[in-house]
């Protein structure tokens, strides 16, 4: 029983770093209605980012957090503006490419010697060495900050979008580009602000990935994002509760199929529930079900 | 372009010269009896500074020898493969066909030296690679009879780390964790279960990932409640210091034990601390073979001999134990008297051949030391 409830835990740490990943996908998704396939790399360069910036720059690790989350915002702004804005109005399937290309470009880029470098790195988390032991069941202090940043952060996303006329605009845009324009929103200025605060999001992911699995290469973002994409197809994609739902499914799929099944299966299952989701029920589990040509 | 013409005929003159002196060099030798013993390894390339550590074993054991053996004046001969397959074929074949070389010591890779194995089965002269681990150097799949080698081959490790582990720790339960597509990490595991078992010890669970995986938590989860004595992470050593760190944090108590994968600077000393791994050879074995050879290798060339020069210079000493028994240059006769090389002592303990071409010989154990950054000499454990 302790055991069991120890898998849970460790499959809430999983899930909750997936969340904050898939937020990001889902978000963009929602407005405009594209699958950011350089969205797990973003979160690479934040787990990176916020790795130097606590080592090199010796930062504090929540100003380390903020860094990456600035820096992470940058890139995801320059990734739409460059390799996305000019095929907004071109066929989805070039901007899907476009994507991919975006998502290589950061893989090989920060692979070079003098960005990342092409070497696996083993980081020593900048938090102390505290576990708590409440009734058997190990909590370390890198879940307990997990697990308060992702809500704090979930607490500011739902005033943000709610809340804010920034907010309201991004709303607005998910539902129709021209009508928004009509309305007199900025559609890029928005979009790019969406952008900025997915990356962010995923910065914050990787700083924080960073801590729970000390081992960074550039190639990261690569799995960790899949299963994100996936947790957010599962919550129903472009839907801002589903992304946290589904990855919070997710992580518990993965641990209790390690855990309970086999621990060679637990790729397999993962990819299994993306398929049977987009079989059974595309639109995911918070989704409605609408024709949509996609 | 009078120049060119004129430096091109120098170079053609230059070149027959080069070409009748080496053709001529043993006849001026002929009344003296010479063995000719060959040498490859990746002298350029990617690898290079593995070609030198062990030409440079490979020259210095020669030279102890006084350059003689069983009466005969020794020739080296040294092949450069650079670390590629063709390369490998086509110098393994002129130092057989053209300079007549009576046994071979080399080459470094496996990919170099399985190719280097099909030609010397082909012409028949016997090698002993110094470190090529892969299984197919010496079965393929029934056994290359002039293919030997100075190192053990992967799996063994496991066998060793069971053995130190049921003997030396007293361990009475196990559980390993490793990486289901590497061979390299499911023949150590293989080979760590079940010679513990026959030990008399307990596995009590194997649990699996895959390389690119970070989160280990369920895995470790389960084995932290079973409380094994000794958790095996056969695996390289940026994966075991990530796994280490997890363990821990899961509150596993168990000793860690892996193999030669670990020796790395770049491992997680302070999390691995306490851990043991397996390995070719420790420049802090108190073994006076040992000690010699070190010292040797530090007047020669100033610096402590790695594993692969160790292995390089036991590789030599073999073949040069082979042709004193054999007391002949005939290339499987030579043979013949390496297979039979009984308890032959080596650096790296003493050595006979199994029918398999494999050495039977004893591993050491390492310990890491976390506080100062080193792996210390723990035992030397023999199968």
């Amino acid at each position: 029983m302790i055991s069991f409830i120890q898998q849970i835990v460790n499959g809430l740490q999983l899930g909750l770093v997936y969340a904050v990943i898939a937020l990001g996908y889902t978000m963009v998704y929602g407005i405009i209605k594209l699958i950011n396939f350089a969205h797990g790399d973003v979160f690479m360069v934040g787990a990176f980012t916020g790795y130097f910036g606590y080592t090199l720059i010796k930062l504090p690790w929540p100003l380390a957090l903020v860094m990456a989350m600035a820096v992470c915002a940058i890139v995801g702004v320059l990734n739409e503006r460059i390799a996305y804005r000019p095929l907004r109005y071109a066929a989805p399937i070039a901007a899907l490419i476009s994507a991919i290309g975006a998502s290589f470009f950061l893989e090989y880029f920060t692979s070079l010697k003098f960005v990342f470098g092409p070497d696996y790195i083993v980081i020593h988390p900048p938090v102390p060495d505290i576990t708590w032991i409440i009734g058997g069941v190990r909590i370390t202090i890198v879940q307990v900050i997990i697990l308060g940043t992702v809500v704090v952060f979930l607490a500011l996303l739902q005033l943000l979008i709610f809340k804010t006329k920034m907010g309201a605009a991004m709303r607005t845009v998910s539902f129709n580009h021209d009508a928004a324009r009509l309305m007199g929103v900025d559609v890029d200025k928005t979009i790019s602000f969406t952008f900025a605060v997915g990356s962010a999001l995923a910065g914050m992911g990787g700083v924080l990935f960073g801590f729970a699995y000390p081992e960074l290469w550039t190639f990261l973002g690569i799995m960790t994002g899949l299963k994100a994409f996936i947790a957010a197809v599962l919550g129903g994609i472009g839907i801002i509760p589903g992304a946290v739902l589904g990855a919070l499914i997710m992580g518990q799929v993965e641990i209790m199929t390690a855990a309970y099944i086999s621990s060679q299966a637990r790729d397999a299952v993962a990819f299994a529930i993306l398929i049977i989701v987009l079989l059974i029920r595309p639109s995911g589990i918070l989704g409605r079900n609408e024709l949509e040509k996609i | 372009m009078k120049n060119v013409k004129w430096v091109a005929l120098l170079l053609v003159v230059l070149f027959m010269f080069s070409v009748a002196a080496s053709g001529c060099a043993p006849k001026t030798q002929s009344s003296e009896k010479v063995i000719k013993i060959g040498f490859i390894g990746p002298l350029t390339g990617d690898v290079k500074t593995f070609g030198t550590s062990t030409q440079n074993a490979f020259l210095l054991a020669i030279k102890e020898h006084n350059n003689t053996v069983a009466g005969y004046t020794i020739q080296t001969v040294i092949g450069d493969d650079a670390n590629t397959a063709t390369q490998a074929t086509a110098v393994a074949t002129k130092l057989i066909t053209q300079d007549k070389v009576s046994a071979i010591v080399g080459s470094v890779t496996s990919s170099c030296t399985i190719p280097i194995s099909v030609v010397c089965e082909q012409y028949k002269v016997p090698f002993v690679t110094p470190t090529a681990t892969n299984p197919k150097v010496t079965m393929d799949p029934d056994r290359k009879t002039y293919a030997f080698r100075a190192c053990f081959i992967d799996p063994f490790q496991g066998t060793v780390g069971a053995t130190f582990a049921v003997n030396n720790l007293k361990a009475k339960t196990a559980a390993a964790l490793y990486d289901q597509g590497n061979d390299y990490s499911v023949g150590l595991k293989d080979f760590f279960s079940q010679s513990f078992t026959k030990l008399g010890g307990q596995m009590l669970d194997t649990e699996a990932y895959t390389k690119n995986d970070t989160d280990f938590s369920a895995q470790l989860t389960k084995i932290a409640a079973l409380k094994p004595d000794v958790l095996y992470l056969p695996d390289y050593y940026q994966k075991v210091s990530l796994i280490g760190k997890q363990a821990r944090d899961k509150g596993i108590k168990a000793v860690f034990m892996g193999g030669d994968g670990w020796d790395s600077s770049d491992l997680d000393w302070a999390t691995m601390d306490g851990g043991y791994f397996s390995n070719h050879y420790s420049a802090d074995d108190p073994s006076p073979q040992v000690q010699s050879w070190v010292k040797d290798y530090q007047t020669a060339y100033g610096s402590k001999p790695d594993a692969l020069g160790t292995l390089a210079y036991d590789a030599t000493n073999l073949v040069l134990g082979g042709i004193t028994n054999a007391a002949s240059t005939d290339p499987t006769k030579i043979r013949d008297a390496i297979q039979n090389l009984k308890d032959f002592q080596t650096v790296t303990g003493k050595i006979s051949f199994g029918a398999d071409g494999n050495p039977i010989k004893s591993a050491v154990i390492l310990k890491i030391d976390g506080k100062n950054k080193k792996s210390t000499f723990a035992a030397s454990i023999k199968p």
